[in-house]
């Protein structure tokens, strides 16, 4: 086995990286795949809570990096699905504790026993980015079709350029098929217009996401979420295979209105 | 009562349209790491080399920054004048 590095950033902070990682890794893990991800974020994890396995954290990345405990002895294996492992970032150090060359060795010493390893990407773009992208095969920018996000994905899409990293591929999500249906949200081709970079998935907004994260049961493994499907697409994709885009229209007729707010019981159009 | 209609017939101001025009020149500051201000230096500059040597139109040049890809290009489009327009130019 040779892993691929998938680095998982987006510029902006808050528009599903963490959510797109945990749910790329447990897609991979239901596809027969062997996957490790790493928690790029030290001093504000967490990928382990939305894995729901914040309980069984031992040790982490900081203490691989500075030789407290062995790798093995950091990863956490995922009860649920066997071939699925964490390795969680510090939370009382600050990025600096890591290095990218730590994060170099660290993926070389992973890549024969895996198929795929994940890096989260902390916001911003300074060191945790740069330690996050360093050992990177392939990187995917999550944005959601907001004006601020879709900016700060240009700007990470250029960083990544100059490092050499690229050409990144993109996740769009979050995007609201009834607002995009309105006007009022910014269509998938929008932004891949703007960003000029090949599209890897879009990812509806889907309430199931929340739940899931509530209860540490990432959409992925609800098989009725749309959400969910949309990251097994990405992840097949990932594997190679061609899987056309899900259909994401709306109708928005009167009926169709009428009936969506009587069964959000008057709330939300 | 404009409410209800918007709400009968789906109709709304698309705000999804002035994002995508703002991003677009929020982007090409951005990527050129040259703001409006010195855009619009760059192009008085180029406009006044040019004239030192032929004579041009002013009113009807367009200089743009355009997307191709990933890549900015500066497009200039700068007409000259004819003989024949600068001979009446002078006549008048």
């Amino acid at each position: 086995m040779a892993a691929t590095v998938l680095t998982i950033t987006s510029g902006k902070g808050g528009v599903g990286k963490t959510t797109t990682t945990a749910n790329l890794a447990v897609a991979l893990a239901m596809d027969g795949k062997k996957v490790v991800c790493i928690d790029g974020d030290i001093g504000l994890r967490n990928l382990d809570v939305i894995l729901g396995l914040e309980n069984r954290i031992v040790y982490d990345l900081v203490d691989v990096v500075e030789g407290r405990c062995r790798l093995r002895q950091a990863m956490i294996r995922d009860k649920r699905l066997p071939e699925l492992y964490l390795i969680p970032a510090a939370q009382t150090r600050d990025k600096n504790a890591v290095s990218p060359s730590d994060m170099v060795h660290l993926c070389d010493e992973l890549r024969a026993d895996f198929d795929w390893i994940l890096i989260d990407s902390p916001a911003g773009i300074e060191r945790g980015f740069r330690n996050a992208i360093a050992p990177a095969d392939l990187v995917a920018v999550v944005t959601n079709p907001e004006i601020s996000a879709v900016r700060d994905a240009d700007r990470i899409i250029g960083l990544i350029e100059a490092e050499e990293k690229g050409p990144s591929r993109l996740i769009i999500n979050r995007l609201n098929p009834m607002l995009v249906k309105r006007g009022d949200m910014m269509t998938a081709d929008d932004v891949l217009e703007l960003l000029a970079i090949e599209l890897l998935g879009i990812v509806p907004e889907d309430e199931h996401v929340v739940m899931g994260s509530n209860r540490g049961q990432p959409v992925a493994m609800d098989e009725k979420s749309r959400a969910g499907e949309a990251f097994h697409n990405i992840s097949r994709r990932l594997n190679g295979e061609d899987v056309p885009l899900m259909n994401l229209e709306v109708k928005n007729d009167f009926f169709s209105r009428l009936s969506r707010i009587i069964r959000s019981g008057g709330n939300q159009a | 009562m404009s409410g209800w209609l918007e709400w009968l017939t789906g109709q709304k101001g698309r705000s999804a349209d002035s994002a995508k025009e703002r991003l677009k020149l929020v982007l090409i500051n951005d990527r050129t790491d040259l703001p409006p201000a010195q855009m619009e230096a760059l192009k008085n500059e180029i406009l006044e080399v040019i004239s030192r040597y032929i004579e041009i139109d002013p009113t009807s040049v367009s200089i743009t920054m355009s997307q191709e890809g990933r890549e900015q290009r500066l497009l200039a489009d700068i007409p000259l004048k004819s003989i024949q327009q600068r001979k009446r130019g002078r006549d008048y």
